[in-house]
């Protein structure tokens, strides 16, 4: 007895320890294993909760993304816009500024394409209205992530109830001016300029997203490069591990966060141009549906790699995605589908950890102390 | 000779009969419909979609293969994906049940002509004039008319029992938004009210959203502190009857029964039944003739379209139920209407012309002339469903 409760007191029934460097295959397998059980896992949540064949669930997720070609062109729309923002948020949380306010700042670029293609549409070639918009979208975002931006740098301000707020204020402002838009008080704008279709998105090859999707592309390429091979980069880093250290090699730090904080919301101020002139031609207050929050998951799991951010990014549309199907498929509540989506983003969140910890359980101590 | 002549013939109408019933379980077999929510059965006005639907195609005998509802859409680009989706799924018709769908309706029905798209609560099937887009809504104001009767019943009651003194006999009203949808629909209310208590007069508080719990509690409880002695409501939660509960104010809602979370206040609710309509376009569109779905279909009282809630007797004055039965065969007889202009005035004066703006365009320029024959005419045959009284009439306090 006694020596059973100095051993407790010595050797905890489980302890952890961080692992060392691991082979890159090892990494993986663990992180597949993981996620298997992940999946078996919302099999088992599955039968109790509905008592379908989980089977039939999964096919229904598939479906909800692979089913046709056009589902699966809204897969990749889905995911451009998410990936899009989650490399607009990535400079900015590299940094460790904690930038809440993506909503808000994708919000007031699509809130500034649709001013424009409101007030101009009529005016100017469609091709220079995209144009313009581009450059008034640029600077909406980056004036909305600037002011948080500059207040952090100059009187360090919390940056994550500022940027939190701007989302409030952003979503206040779109329903101010729809309510000016709309004299006759039902709140909804509709088409912009459906007739001509002035500063909308040509299709290119019979695809209406393609473009949006493209354009991404390449943005994910130019993030890339800024983050790995710029100088800028490289002091978004630094400044992101430890601002003394940035201070000490002669980086401005507050200059740094200023200019990266823009740079954050000049690329949602792109996206909120996608989703205007590219997407959905029109705007409401809830517009972004929330891809400014789930941005900072995809950027964090990512490890702040935009390449990674990829799959990432198709990997949470595709669950989102097979949520819905499943609602209006098998009949079952959306929760559901949003339940299961939640276990599986858990479990792949959670694959990183037995990556890089070990977890050893007490009657393996002599075994450790020996080696 | 004559056996085997009519032999071929039984088996002649045999075949033809099977063949036909065969081709009209294949046309029944292979019709789908698909439905796009807001939102899913948590908001009471989708869930009001959602029960229809369901209701409509048990009624007709269709199975759960033929139906796919996509709940959660929001009012952009994906309702326009989830109506390609749907069709792509097969469906011959396709739903939608929120007013900012409209757009993203019309964008798909453009690029399906083949299949028939339907949207409750739109404005712009009939300037849009597409075989394949029509819009529907119904006449509520009636509905609400009838609830305020048993409202002003109310009022009587608590004058005649020394509550209140009739100038005191003041509603409030917590309305949504500022919009012709709302503007209608509390006027027949206050109407409704009048009708029974003359000295009733309204005061509205906009909440600026269709769904908000504690800002329409909060509404509610402005009212009452401001002197309201009974509440109704245009807007989706049951924000405004738990209100009214814990003061203990009587209680007109919409859409739902409110007797549950509120049996001490709830009176009566109104309600827009959209089973009738699912009906028609499922049949209509089943049979091949999805272009006779009119552009603009107004549901009424007389098929059930247009309903009240129990009426809860421990709360409602005695003679209620006389009272709306017999306004109901009034408007069935077409001896009564909602919005006669003998019976209100705007800013002092009597409403002998008055343009609406009922056709759809970017200025919202008024066109339409809506006074027929001494009455107001909405959500009328050959102008549009969606209601369009936008005025605020004497005895109503709203800002505009």
């Amino acid at each position: 007895m006694q020596n059973n409760k100095h051993k407790t007191h010595k050797d905890p029934l489980v302890y952890i320890t961080k692992r060392g460097e691991m082979p890159k295959l090892k990494a993986m397998l663990i992180k597949a294993a993981v996620i298997l059980v992940g999946v078996l896992f919302c099999a088992l949540v599955t039968v109790l909760l509905t008592s379908e064949n989980p089977l039939k669930v999964f096919k229904a997720m598939f479906d909800g993304s692979f089913g046709t070609p056009r589902k699966i062109w809204n897969l990749l729309q889905a995911s451009a816009i998410l990936l899009g923002i989650s490399l607009a948020v990535t400079p900015a949380f590299k940094m460790r500024f904690w930038n809440t306010g993506a909503e808000g700042q994708v919000l007031v670029g699509m809130l500034a394409s649709i001013t424009c293609m409101f007030y101009i549409g009529d005016s100017v070639p469609s091709w220079l209205l995209i144009v313009i918009s581009f450059f008034a979208s640029v600077i909406a975002g980056s004036v909305w992530a600037g002011i948080p931006g500059f207040f952090k740098a100059i009187w360090n301000t919390n940056e994550t109830l500022f940027t939190l707020m701007m989302n409030y204020v952003a979503a206040q402002l779109v329903s101010l001016l729809i309510m000016f838009w709309v004299p006759s008080g039902s709140m909804v704008l509709g088409l912009v300029n459906s007739e001509g279709k002035n500063g909308w998105f040509p299709s290119i090859l019979g695809q209406k997203y393609l473009l949006n999707i493209l354009i991404v592309a390449l943005l994910t390429v130019v993030v890339h490069i800024y983050l790995k091979k710029s100088k800028q980069g490289y002091e978004i880093a630094v400044v992101g591990e430890s601002e003394n250290t940035a201070r000490y090699i002669g980086i401005n730090v507050k200059n740094v966060i200023i200019r990266t904080v823009i740079i954050s919301g000049a690329l949602c101020g792109v996206m909120g141009w996608i989703l205007a002139c590219g997407t959905d031609h029109s705007i409401t207050s809830n517009a972004v549906g929330g891809n400014g929050f789930t941005a900072i998951m995809v950027s964090w799991m990512s490890k702040f790699n935009p390449i990674t951010m990829i799959f990432s990014s198709i990997l949470v549309c595709f669950l989102q995605k097979g949520a819905g199907e499943i609602a209006s498929n098998l009949g079952l509540n959306s929760s559901v589908g949003e339940v299961l989506t939640g276990i599986m983003i858990l479990f792949i969140v959670s694959s990183e950890f037995f990556v890089n910890y070990q977890i050893h359980f007490r009657k393996n101590e002599r075994k450790e102390t020996a080696k | 000779m004559k056996k085997v002549l009519s032999l071929i013939l039984a088996v002649l109408m045999l075949l033809t009969l099977t063949t036909a019933f065969a081709s009209c379980g294949d046309a029944k077999d292979d019709f789908k419909v698909g439905f796009i929510f807001l939102h899913d059965e948590n908001s009471t006005y989708d869930k009001n979609f959602i029960d229809a639907a369901n209701a409509a195609c048990a009624a007709l005998g269709l199975t759960e293969s033929q139906i796919i509802m996509k709940v959660n859409i929001p009012e952009g680009s994906e309702c326009y994906d989830a109506a390609c989706e749907l069709v792509d799924a097969g469906c011959d018709l396709v739903f939608a049940d929120s007013f900012g769908h409209e757009d993203f309706m019309i964008q798909a029905a453009k690029e399906f002509p083949d299949v028939q798209f339907c949207h409750a609560t739109g404005t712009k099937a009939h300037t849009e004039k597409l075989p394949n887009f029509h819009n529907a809504f119904a006449s509520i104001y009636e509905g609400r008319y009838l609830a305020g009767i048993a409202a002003g019943m109310k009022l009587n009651q608590m004058i005649s029992e020394g509550k209140i003194t009739a100038d005191k006999a003041v509603i409030g009203y917590v309305g949504a938004w500022a919009y012709a949808e709302v503007k209608s629909g509390y006027t027949s209310f206050f109407l409704g009210a009048r009708s029974v208590c003359p000295t009733a007069t309204m005061k509205v508080e906009y909440t600026n959203s269709w769904f908000d719990i504690a800002l329409e509690k909060s509404a509610a409880e402005k009212l009452i502190n401001d002197g309201c002695v009974l509440i109704s409501q245009h807007a989706d939660s049951e924000g405004a009857p738990k209100a009214c509960e814990d003061a203990g104010v009587p209680n007109v809602a919409y859409n739902i029964s409110t007797i549950s979370i509120a049996p001490n206040t709830a009176l009566i609710s109104s309600k827009i039944n959209w089973q009738p309509y699912m009906q028609l376009i499922i049949t209509k569109t089943m049979e091949g003739k999805g272009a006779d779905i009119p552009y603009d279909w107004c549901g009424g009282i007389e098929e059930g379209s247009v309903q009240l809630t129990e009426l809860n007797s421990k709360v409602a004055a005695p003679g209620t139920q006389e009272a709306i039965d017999a306004a109901i065969a009034a408007f069935k007889a077409g001896t009564l209407k909602v919005f006669d202009t003998s019976k209100f005035t705007v800013n002092g004066a009597k409403l002998d012309s008055y343009k609406a703006d009922v056709d759809s365009d970017a200025n919202f320029t008024p066109d339409t002339e809506v006074i027929t024959d001494g009455y107001f005419n909405e959500s009328a045959d050959g102008f549009r469903s969606a209601p369009y009284f936008d005025l605020i009439i004497d005895g109503i306090e709203a800002k505009q």
